[in-house]
C-alpha cells in the first residue's frame, strides 16, 4: 500500500479523475479554490477539459450540457456558490443527468466567513432548488473517504442516473493526510449504456431513442409520471444505499451523533473517555441523503443506552434528523455553535460527563 | 412526377403551438434546412447536431427540431450549449433563444459565451416583448411601446433605452460572426437563411462564436393582426434595429 501525503483539496481533484472525471467546470471561492487550480492543470494532461465559468450558474450549467452527453463530470464550489447551482441542480435532478457535485461548506448565511462549517446540511438534504427531488449525498469524514467514495459515486450517480453530492468542509479541503489513491478508470460512454443521452441521432433512426434532455412536462399527467419515476428512484436509494458507522456503540449509555470533520472530534471524546471507564459510543451517518433512520433507531434503542448527544458545527440541522430518529425514545442534547466555531474535544468531554453526572 | 419541394427532415412532424402570424415557424424552418443542406452537401455528418431550447415561446423547440435536443433552464442556453460543444467539439452545436431570455436573464451567459469564443451558433429571435407570459415589457421593447408591464408605454429615464444586442456582442472581442436579419419579407427571409447557413458552416470550420439575431413579429402580444404585425415591425423596429451585419471576422480576412 502506498500512501503519499496530499492536500484534501487535491487528492479530492485527483481521485475524481481516477473515476473517470473528464470534464470540469467550476469559479473560483475559498475555501475550495485549490480543486480548480489542480483540474486546471491536470486536466489538460489526460485529455480533459477545465474550463472556468464566469460563474456558478454558468458551471452548473455547463455540467448539465456535458453530463447529458454521457461524460462523466464534476463541479466544485462552497457554500454561497452551491447556493448558485440550485437552479441548475434542480433541473438536472429534473432532467436525471448523473454528475457530481462538491460543497466544500463554510460559514454563513450569505457571504459568513471562509472557515469550515456544516451550515448547509439543510440546503443538501431537504431541497435546496424548487421541486420534489434528491441528491445522494455523501458526508465523509477523512481525505481517504472521500477519495474511496469518488471511485464509485460515478457508479451510483449513473445507476440511478441522479446527481451525487459530496458534503464537504473547509478542513477537509484544506488539512493534509496520508492517501492511498486508487488506479485510474478509463471511462468511454456508450449509447447502449446510456441511452438517454445525446450522442448522435439522425432522422430515420427510432425516433425513441432520440435524446431529449428536459426537466419539463407540462401536462398535470405527464409531471406526474415523471415525478412518480424520481420518487420510485429515490425509494430504492433508501433501500440499498444507506451507509453509516456505529464506532463503539455495542456496550455505549451515551450515543453520539456527528457527520463530516466534527466526527472526528466526537471519536476522539469517544476514545478518551473510554480510557477513562465512561461507556460512550458514536453514530456517524456516512450518507446524510438518505439518512440512516434505522440503524440510528437501532443503535439508540439499545436497552443501556440513556441518552444521545448530537454535535454540528451549526445550529442544529442534523438533529431535525436525530430526533426523527430517536422518535422521543430518549433524550436528545445538542452541541455546537455556528460562525464556523468547532466543538472542542474537551467541550463534547465536559458535556458527556455532565450529562452522565445528571443521570441521563 | 417529380419532387419539387419537400418538408426538411430536420423538423419533426410535430404541430407548432405558435400563434398565427409568429414568425418562429419560419425562423425554425430556415434553421432546420441550413443543417439538413450542409449533410447533403457533405459538410455534417447526419445526426451530428444538438439543439439547445429556451424558455419563452419556443421552449417547445426540442419537440420541433428532429436531432438531439436539450431543454435549458431561462437563459442558460449558452452555458449548456458550451457544456456540449466542450464534451462534443466536433458536433455542431446551437442554441435557439428569444430577447427575454437572451438580452435579459441570460446576459452573462451570452456574453461570456461570445467572449471565449465559444464555437457555438445563437439564433436570436428578437419580438420586443415577453411572448410566453403574456406581453410584459422586455429589454427589447421600444419606448413608448405599451405592454402589459408597461401600461404607459416603455419610459426611458424609468427602465432604459431597448438593449442592442448584436451591436453589443459584436464589440466582444471574441465574437466572430454577428448579424441582425428579418423575416418580414421574402428577400429577407432568403437573407436570413443565408445568415443561418453561413453561421453554421463558421462552426464547422471551427470558428468562433456567431450569432443570427431574428426582428419577429408577435400580433397576439403586440394587438396587431399578422399583417399590421409585419408592417408595425418594419416602421418601428428596423429603423432602431436596423438589419445588417455587425461583424464578420471570416469576411475581413479575405
Amino acid at each position: 500500500m502506498a500512501l503519499t501525503l496530499m492536500k484534501g483539496s487535491e487528492a479530492i481533484a485527483e481521485a475524481a479523475i481516477r473515476a473517470g472525471a473528464r470534464f470540469f467546470f467550476g469559479y473560483p471561492i475559498t475555501p475550495q479554490t485549490e480543486i480548480p487550480e489542480y483540474m486546471s492543470a491536470r486536466m489538460p494532461e489526460i485529455g480533459g477539459c477545465f474550463l472556468q465559468a464566469e460563474s456558478e450558474v454558468a458551471a452548473i450549467n455547463m455540467v448539465y450540457g456535458a453530463a447529458g452527453t454521457g461524460m462523466r463530470v464534476i463541479t466544485s464550489s462552497s457554500s454561497p456558490g452551491v447556493s448558485l447551482k440550485q437552479e441548475g441542480i434542480s433541473y438536472i435532478a429534473g432532467a436525471q443527468l448523473p454528475c457530481v457535485i462538491l460543497n466544500v461548506m463554510r460559514g454563513g448565511p450569505g457571504l459568513g466567513n471562509i472557515q469550515a462549517s456544516q451550515g448547509d446540511y439543510f440546503q443538501a438534504t431537504k431541497g435546496g432548488g424548487n421541486g420534489d427531488y434528491h441528491l445522494l449525498t455523501y458526508a465523509p469524514s477523512s481525505i481517504q473517504e472521500v477519495v474511496d467514495t469518488m471511485m464509485f459515486a460515478y457508479e451510483k450517480a449513473e445507476k440511478y442516473r441522479i446527481p451525487v453530492l459530496f458534503l464537504l468542509d473547509g478542513i477537509i479541503a484544506q488539512m493534509m493526510e496520508p492517501v492511498e489513491m486508487p488506479e485510474m478508470v478509463e471511462y468511454k460512454p456508450t449509447k447502449e449504456a446510456k441511452p438517454w443521452a445525446a450522442m448522435g441521432w439522425k432522422p430515420g433512426d427510432d425516433p425513441a431513442k432520440r435524446a431529449v434532455i428536459n426537466s419539463m412536462y407540462i401536462s398535470t399527467e405527464e409531471l406526474t409520471d415523471h415525478t412518480n419515476v424520481l420518487q420510485a428512484c429515490y425509494r430504492e436509494i433508501e433501500k440499498n444505499e444507506v451507509m453509516f458507522e456505529n464506532y463503539r456503540t455495542e456496550d455505549a449509555e451515551i450515543v453520539l451523533t456527528a457527520f463530516g470533520t466534527v466526527s472526528r472530534v466526537a471519536r476522539s471524546a469517544v476514545d478518551e473517555l473510554r480510557e477513562e471507564g465512561y461507556k460512550v459510543g458514536l453514530f456517524r451517518p456516512i450518507t446524510v441523503w438518505p439518512f440512516p433512520y434505522d440503524e440510528l433507531k437501532k443503535a439508540v434503542n439499545q436497552p443501556q443506552v440513556k441518552a444521545v448527544l448530537d454535535i454540528e458545527v451549526n445550529e442544529g440541522q442534523m438533529l431535525e434528523d436525530v430526533n426523527l430518529a430517536v422518535s422521543g425514545a430518549r433524550p436528545v442534547e445538542f452541541l455546537g455553535h455556528c460562525g464556523s466555531l468547532f466543538p472542542t474535544t474537551e467541550e463534547v468531554k465536559a458535556r458527556i460527563l455532565a450529562m452522565l453526572k445528571e443521570g441521563k | 412526377m417529380s419532387v419539387v419541394f419537400e418538408k426538411t427532415q430536420l423538423l419533426t412532424d410535430k404541430q407548432f403551438h405558435y400563434c398565427p402570424g409568429c414568425n418562429h415557424g419560419i425562423i425554425h424552418r430556415l434553421v432546420a434546412e441550413s443543417i439538413d443542406e450542409l449533410v447533403k452537401e457533405g459538410k455534417l455528418e447526419a445526426g451530428n447536431v444538438i439543439g439547445v431550447a429556451p424558455v419563452g415561446c419556443s421552449v417547445f423547440a426540442y419537440d420541433y427540431f428532429n436531432c438531439d435536443m436539450y431543454e435549458a433552464a431561462h437563459g442558460r442556453a449558452p452555458a449548456v450549449a458550451t457544456g456540449i460543444k466542450r464534451a462534443k467539439p466536433d458536433t455542431l452545436v446551437f442554441t435557439y433563444q428569444g430577447d427575454g431570455d437572451l438580452a435579459s436573464i441570460g446576459t452573462a451567459e451570452v456574453v461570456h459565451a461570445a467572449h471565449r469564443g465559444e464555437k457555438l451558433v445563437t439564433i436570436f429571435v428578437n419580438n420586443a416583448i415577453y411572448g410566453m407570459t403574456g406581453g410584459q415589457m422586455a429589454p427589447t421593447t421600444l419606448v413608448g411601446q405599451k405592454t402589459t408591464t408597461s401600461p404607459y408605454g416603455r419610459d426611458e429615464a424609468w427602465c432604459g433605452a431597448p438593449i442592442k444586442m448584436s451591436e453589443m456582442l459584436s464589440q466582444v472581442p471574441g465574437s466572430y460572426y454577428i448579424e441582425r436579419c428579418a423575416v418580414n419579407n421574402n428577400t429577407n427571409i432568403i437573407k436570413c437563411k443565408k445568415a443561418i447557413k453561413k453561421a453554421m458552416q463558421y462552426q464547422l470550420e471551427g470558428k468562433g462564436f456567431c450569432m443570427i439575431e431574428v426582428l419577429s413579429a408577435c400580433p397576439t402580444n403586440w394587438g396587431l393582426n399578422p399583417v399590421e404585425a409585419l408592417k408595425w415591425l418594419e416602421e418601428n423596429m428596423i429603423p432602431y434595429y436596423p438589419l445588417g451585419v455587425y461583424k464578420d471576422k471570416g469576411a475581413e480576412q479575405k
